[in-house]
This record gives C-alpha cells, sequence and structure tokens, in this order.
C-alpha cells in the first residue's frame, strides 16, 4: 500500500533521513523504531508532505505523492495521528473529532463514524462536551487517535503515541492501537518504545541515525540480540 | 438634578444603539487578528467604500435599495478576499509591524483613491427613516434597525463559527496552524474565507451606517480608531471581549457626549481606554 | 567616508548661499525639517516600537506655541518648553502602560493611531482657540520688521534654513547616541526576547520609556518649527492619522535602520509630492497621497528595508563577494 524508495530529507543544511526505503502492505501493523534524533518524525512529516524530500518516491497505492499539497495527503487515505497529539485545546472533543472529518468525502460518514470512534473509547463519548485541553495525556491521545480515524483512513500513521505517558496509560494505549490493528485497519508507528510497540505490530525497522539499519518480524527482532542488547537492556 | 432624567435615558439608550454597531465592528477585526494574526489597520475604510458603492448603485444607478445593500455585502466580503490575497498574504512571513505597516499603507490608498474617484463633497443615500418618539425621548429608527440587524449579524456568525465545519475550521486554525493540512484543510483557503467574511462583516456595517450617516472619504477615521480602541480593550482577537467593550466604550461616548460636546465623548471614552491600560493592560478578557 | 561626509555637509550648507531661487530652497528647508521628524520617529521605530501616531507630538508641538502666541502672548520660546514638557507627559501616559505590561507590536500601534486622533479631535473642539478644521497662523511679528526673536519668526528664508539645518544634524547626533549605547544592544535584545534581556537585570520599561520620550520630544521640536516656519496649521497637516502614517512612510521608504535613511525618504516623499503637482497640476486632490499609500505597500513587501537600506545591503553583498571561498 505505502512505499518509500530511496528517500532522503533534511532540514536546511542538517539531513535527517538517508535514502531510506520500506513499505507497507495493507492491513499489516508495521513499527518503525529506534532512538531518538533517528529520524522518525522526519520519517513520518515526509509521508504527509509536511516537509519536502530530496529525493526518493514515496508512494500510496501506486500513486506517487510527488504532486501531492500537505492538505490532499489525507485525501488519498492517510491519516496522521501527530506527535504529542495535538489537539485543538480549546475546541471539544467532539469539535476535535469533527475536524479529523472535515474532508468532504468523510463529512457524509459522520454519524457512523462518531459512533465508532465512541464504541473504541467510551470515555471519549463522557466527555465529548469538554475542552480538548483539559483531558488527561491518556484521553488526548484517545481523542486524537479517534480525530484520525474520522477520515475513514486506509493508513493510520501514529507518532510517538507513548510519549509523554505514564507507564500504566501507555499500556492502555497500546492495547488500544492492537485492537485497532485488529479491526483491521493499516498502521505505520513510530516509537521509542520497542518493547511495547513490538508486542502490538506484525512488522518493524530498525531506524539510527536516517539509516534503515534492520527489519524483520517482531518476533524476529524481539529475538535479536542486536536489539536485546542494544535498546532492551539485556 | 432628577436621577431619572428622560435625557440622559435617551442618550443612555443611544449608546447601547451605537454600542450594536460598535460590537459588530469589532467583530469583524477580532475576527481577522484571531484566525490570521493581522490588524487590518484600514477596516473601515473598507466600511467606507462600502457606503460609498450603496451610494451609487442606488443613488445613482437607481438599483433598488435592498439590492444595493446585498451588492455592498458582497462586493466588500470581495474586497477583504481581495485585500488578503495581494498585500497580507505576501507579508505573513514577515515581521508583524510589516503587516500592519502595509494596512496603514493601504488606508492611505483608499481613502486617497476614495478623494479622486468620489470628491470630498458629503453625499447621503438620502433614505429617510422616522424618527420614534418613546416617552419624551426620541430615537432614530434607523438606529434600532442597525442595532437589531448587527445583533443578528453576530448571532449569524456565531452560529456559523460553531455549527459549520468551515466555522469550526476557522476556530482550529487560530488554535494550531500547523495541523491543520493533517485534516485536509489548505491553510491559506481559510484565510481567505476569513477575510472574506470579515470584509462581509464590514459590508453589513457599512449598509447600517449609511442610512444614519453622510459619506466622504475620511469617514474611516471616524469610527476606525475607535473600533480598534474596542478590540484592544476587550483583549485583542477577543470576539466576546470586544462585544463587551464596545458597549462599554459607546456608553462613555454618548453619555459623555451628552453632558459636554460631542467630541469630548470621544476624548473621555479614550481617556478611559488609557485609564483601562493602566490598570488590565491585556484587555478586559484579553490573555495572550 | 568621513572626509566626504564633511564635503558633503559644507557643499550642503552653502548651497543656498550660491543663489538658490527663494522656491528651491522653501523646498530644501521643508525636506531638512521632515528628515527631522522623520528620523526622531525613526529613533522609536527601528527599535520596535512602532507608533502610529506621532502626528500626536508634532500637533502638541505645533498648537501650544501658537495658541500661547497668539491667544497669551507667550513667546514661542517659552512655549517650547511647554509643549516638549505635554509631550513628554503624554508619550509618559501612553508608554508607561505599554510597556511596563509588555504590551508592544499591533496593540501599541492602535493604541498610538488612537493617540493621534485623539489629539487631532481636541485640536476640533477647541475650536473656539484654535480655529478648527480651517486651522491657525500665528499672529504676525513682522509687520515692521524682517526678523523677530522674541516671536521666533523670520522673514529670511536663508536664516530658517540654517536652523533647520542645525536642527537636522542634531537630530542625527541624537540618532546616533541612541544608536550607540548600551541601550541599543539592551533594546535590540528585548525586542527579540523580553525574558531573556529582563533576566540579566535589564530596566527594560525604562530603557523603552527612554528612547519614546526622545522620540517624542525631537518631533514635538519638529512641529514647533513646522508652525513657525509655515506660519499655518490645521488639525489635519500636524496631527491624525494621516501625517502619522506619512512619517512613517517616510521612514520606511528611505530606510529605517539607517541613520540617514529617514533623511531619503524625506527627499524622496518630497520629490514625489513636486513631481506630482509639475506634471499633473495642482488640482488632482489626493493623487500623492494615493501614490504614498501604493507605494507604502509596495515597499513594505518588497523593500522593507527602504531604499537607502536596500542599497547599503546590495553595496555590502557586492563588496563581500569576491571573497568567499566556495564551500570545500
Amino acid at each position: 500500500m505505502l512505499q518509500l524508495a530511496n528517500v532522503s530529507a533534511g532540514y536546511g543544511s542538517f539531513q535527517a533521513l538517508f535514502e531510506v526505503s520500506l513499505e507497507v502492505n495493507a492491513g499489516e501493523s508495521v513499527a518503525v523504531i529506534g532512538p531518538n534524533g533517528a529520524g522518525k518524525t522526519t520519517l513520518l512529516r515526509v509521508i504527509s508532505k509536511i516537509i519536502e524530500m530530496r529525493s526518493g518516491t514515496v508512494t500510496m497505492e501506486g500513486r506517487s505523492l510527488n504532486d501531492v499539497a500537505p492538505h490532499q495527503v489525507i485525501a488519498l487515505g492517510i491519516a496522521q495521528v501527530p506527535e504529542n497529539r495535538r489537539l485543538f485545546p480549546k475546541l471539544t472533543v467532539e469539535e476535535n473529532l469533527k475536524m479529523g472529518g472535515f474532508l468532504p468525502a468523510a463529512r457524509a460518514h459522520y454519524g457512523e463514524r462518531l459512533e465508532f470512534v465512541y464504541s473504541l473509547f467510551p470515555r471519549m463519548k463522557e466527555r465529548r462536551a469538554q475542552r480538548a485541553g483539559t483531558l488527561s495525556g491518556g484521553e488526548q491521545q484517545m481523542c486524537a487517535i479517534g480525530r484520525a480515524l474520522m477520515s475513514g483512513p486506509k493508513l493510520l500513521l501514529l507518532d510517538e503515541p507513548s510519549a509523554g505517558l505514564a507507564p500504566v496509560v501507555v499500556q492502555s494505549i497500546f492495547g488500544l492501537i492492537k485492537r485497532i490493528c485488529g479491526e483491521g485497519y493499516t498502521v505505520l508507528i513510530v516509537e521509542q518504545n520497542i518493547r511495547q510497540v513490538l508486542k502490538v505490530v506484525d512488522r518493524a525497522y530498525l531506524l539510527e541515525t536516517g539509516r534503515i539499519k534492520t527489519s524483520g518480524s517482531s518476533a524476529a527482532l524481539l529475538a535479536s540480540d542486536e536489539i536485546r542488547k542494544a535498546y532492551l537492556g539485556l | 438634578m432628577q436621577i431619572f432624567d428622560v435625557f440622559l435615558l435617551e442618550a443612555v439608550i443611544n449608546g447601547i444603539l451605537l454600542g450594536g454597531i460598535l460590537a459588530l465592528l469589532a467583530l469583524g477585526l477580532n475576527l481577522i487578528f484571531g484566525v490570521i494574526d493581522v490588524v487590518w489597520i484600514c477596516y473601515a475604510e473598507l466600511i467606507m467604500l462600502g457606503m460609498y458603492s450603496v451610494y451609487y448603485l442606488h443613488n445613482v444607478y437607481h438599483w433598488p435599495l435592498a439590492l444595493a445593500l446585498l451588492a455592498c455585502v458582497l462586493l466588500v466580503a470581495a474586497l477583504g478576499a481581495l485585500l488578503h490575497v495581494l498585500v497580507i498574504r505576501p507579508v505573513l512571513g514577515a515581521e508583524p509591524i510589516n503587516q500592519l505597516l502595509v494596512t496603514g499603507g493601504v488606508l492611505f490608498f483608499l481613502q486617497a483613491v476614495a478623494t479622486l474617484a468620489f470628491g470630498v463633497e458629503f453625499k447621503n443615500v438620502g433614505v429617510s427613516l422616522p424618527t420614534l418618539q418613546v416617552g419624551g425621548m426620541y430615537l432614530s429608527f434607523a438606529r434600532l434597525i442597525a442595532f437589531v440587524v448587527a445583533l443578528g449579524g453576530m448571532v449569524a456568525v456565531y452560529l456559523f463559527l460553531k455549527r459549520t465545519y468551515i466555522g469550526t475550521a476557522i476556530r482550529a486554525i487560530s488554535q494550531d496552524r500547523g495541523i491543520m493540512p493533517l485534516m485536509g484543510v489548505s491553510a491559506n483557503r481559510i484565510f481567505v474565507l476569513t477575510s472574506a467574511l470579515g470584509g462581509a462583516l464590514a459590508g453589513l456595517a457599512a449598509c447600517l451606517l449609511v442610512l444614519q450617516y453622510d459619506i466622504h472619504p475620511a469617514i474611516g477615521l471616524t469610527f476606525g480608531p475607535i473600533t480598534f480602541l474596542v478590540c484592544v480593550l476587550g483583549g485583542l482577537g477577543n470576539m466576546v471581549g470586544g462585544f463587551i467593550a464596545a458597549f462599554i466604550f459607546a456608553q462613555f461616548i454618548s453619555v459623555g457626549g451628552y453632558f459636554l460636546a460631542l467630541e469630548w465623548g470621544y476624548v473621555l471614552a479614550f481617556l478611559f481606554f488609557i485609564g483601562m491600560m493602566f490598570w488590565r493592560p491585556q484587555g478586559l478578557l484579553g490573555g495572550k | 567616508m568621513n572626509g566626504a561626509r564633511w564635503i558633503g555637509l559644507a557643499l550642503l550648507a552653502a548651497a543656498p548661499l550660491a543663489g538658490m531661487g527663494d522656491y528651491p530652497l522653501h523646498l530644501l528647508i521643508l525636506c531638512l525639517l521632515w528628515a527631522f521628524v522623520y528620523t526622531g520617529w525613526a529613533i522609536m521605530g527601528r527599535l520596535g516600537m512602532v507608533s502610529l501616531g506621532h502626528g500626536a507630538f508634532l500637533g502638541i508641538g505645533s498648537y501650544v506655541v501658537v495658541m500661547g502666541w497668539n491667544h497669551y502672548h507667550v513667546s514661542p520660546w517659552l512655549g517650547l518648553p511647554l509643549a516638549l514638557g505635554l509631550a513628554a507627559l503624554v508619550g509618559f501616559v501612553i508608554g508607561y502602560p505599554c510597556f511596563r505590561f509588555k504590551i508592544v507590536g499591533h496593540y501599541f500601534a492602535l493604541v498610538t493611531l488612537a493617540l493621534s486622533e485623539v489629539v487631532r479631535l481636541i485640536i476640533i473642539a477647541l475650536r473656539d482657540y484654535t480655529g478648527g478644521s480651517l486651522g491657525v497662523t500665528p499672529k504676525t511679528a513682522l509687520v515692521k520688521a524682517t526678523w523677530s526673536l522674541g516671536a521666533m519668526q523670520f522673514s529670511s528664508k536663508l536664516v530658517w534654513f540654517y536652523i533647520i539645518l542645525v536642527v537636522w544634524l542634531g537630530g542625527l547626533w541624537v540618532w546616533t547616541r541612541v544608536d550607540r549605547s548600551m541601550a541599543r544592544l539592551a533594546l535590540e535584545a528585548i525586542s527579540q526576547e523580553e525574558d531573556a534581556a529582563a533576566s540579566v537585570g535589564m530596566n527594560v520599561t525604562r530603557l523603552k520609556l527612554g528612547v519614546t520620550l526622545i522620540s517624542a520630544l525631537l518631533t514635538c521640536l519638529g512641529g514647533v518649527l513646522y508652525a513657525q516656519y509655515q506660519l499655518y496649521v490645521s488639525p489635519e497637516t500636524v496631527s491624525g492619522i494621516g501625517i502619522s502614517l506619512q512619517m512613517v512612510f517616510g521612514a520606511i521608504a528611505g530606510g529605517m535602520f539607517v541613520r540617514l535613511g529617514p533623511t531619503v525618504g524625506a527627499v524622496f516623499t518630497l520629490l514625489l509630492a513636486e513631481g506630482l503637482r509639475l506634471t499633473l497640476g495642482h488640482d488632482i486632490h489626493g493623487l500623492d497621497t494615493t501614490l504614498y499609500g501604493l507605494m507604502l505597500v509596495l515597499f513594505i513587501i518588497f523593500m522593507p528595508k527602504g531604499i537607502l537600506g536596500a542599497a547599503i545591503e546590495a553595496y555590502e553583498k557586492r563588496r563581500r563577494a569576491p571573497r568567499v571561498a566556495p564551500a570545500a
């Protein structure tokens, strides 16, 4: 479904990604793991076209994203849950979800999708009229994920869903993510919390300083010495 | 002095009616600032052009008044959008002060163009609406209508911002511009739409003002600075604050003008404003 | 460079002696006078305190001395400190809340804009004294004499030229002093990062107020001289938004960040107005302001550093270019 081929990108004179290639197939859940500063967020920004890449191609269902403007990406079926949630603080939960469904094509399905999100996140239904800025971290994450789901995406991008959340909350978030993957969504997660994310996804790529070092199924990676020593402290 | 002085009451009521118009003016300006983060210093001049458009369409080209008024709103809405695209957008990335100055240049320009095109004689649409007599007070019907329409306009804007997708997007973009593309919203389109909406509000104000006042290229100066003060007093960008501040200001102008001469009413309002700046510099409801 | 400046100055000072006509001399005087006023504005403007209401100070200067002279026979020499005092007070009253509570940018500009309008309204409201919109002329002291020191009136343009020349130079000197003092460094830091500067223990408010007062006083002085030279003032020509924006435009068009920028701006605007008058005739009311407005917009968009600023930048770039070694 999504293919990155030799993508290089950066900021000004600083290059963050060096010829990164990866792919995500329909129905899969894939993670990009790696340490801080590896370029993971940059990767998602390139896919959402928030920053322009310097070379390489990104294709979604065979269609190149080269000439696509940033606000048109969601119409191709790619929705992102940005780092740090980025909810609209003064809008209510429901209004945030409504913004997620802003796409003209999504508006027809607003009612049913809203119900779906509320069924996934009952707490959001309770707090539907509450200002998003007053939610707890975990609730904000739920709201942000729900917002992305409102557009009925084919591919869901999650940028560091565990960032800034307490460990207990992280567990429940990943439980929810696992459920979403189970519902058949294609998911690409970028994450620092390797142990948690590998429990949830099928495959993963290891990104270090802008390059893909290794990749494989979650089980294989969890078992690999390299990962265990460097990242899991074993 | 009697406490219940009917002329004082008349001044107070006129103040309330004036407040309605000022609130409408402030709404447009606050909307633009709250969303795009720019102050249209030439806002009053857009209204001035709107007023001239009604005059020319109705009195010179003999369009029916209702049609001329509608055309005015649409015309100024278009001017607002044009202003954004031609003048504001090129300087969006520059220093904020440049954005301010560029609209100052437009103010200059529009006033001068109006002088060239329309001359300096006062013009009047010549629509004479009755004066109502209520218990010894004389209230202008035109002012009452203006008040009602202004309130109606504000309610319409409120509903638009609250209920529609675009309205919600307009509110959202002022809270987090960066992720708007992720929602499928082009920030530029929202800015142009907001500018058109601000222009439409100016056009509406022009319709209300043209029924009561003469038109002159420099009339923007009579309510422009006051509108700015109202917005600053209410907290720049805060629509509710501007609403409240408008009525307070209008009372100062009206009652002050009742006790002293008209110009002193404005001076008094300004002094009140300065006093408020010492006390609550960010404005009544401002918080940035 | 310095030598060239002295020569230029000497030439300028000697120019009228070489027999300029009265009218060109008049233009030159106005040029220098407005250059002084614009420079006074730019002292504040370049440090991020953009006032759209300096017309207030200009108006205070003009009207206080003329009213004092016409109604109370107070010599403009005494009226001057009165006007300066009032200008300083107004500057303080507006500046203090803004700076103390960190109201800058938009708020400040709007407040100053309203200020100039209020001053204009007050002048009009006091129409019994000021003649309202029709304007007023200082009562002449030159019926029998060609000059009167006490009335600050001189019929000789040559005398006025040298007075204004000295004042203009004085303005440039003040500009330089403000520029060089520690305050400038502090304020530049402040306009970028207020909290950081404050944490280093600088009294931001006092510095900003100081610069504001200097600017207000210079502008006020300009108003006094303008009234005494032109011998006619009206609310529109010396107060209100129009003249305030004109000051801003002049300083910006020339180059707000450069010492001689405002002067270049004054020359530019004056030549523009004169050029239009000559080519199109006196009757086209408001054509020059149309062009001012249009040009202000265009300058801000395309040449925010002004004519002189952009020229200097281009010069510096060309000077540096050959020395830059290509990246290895």
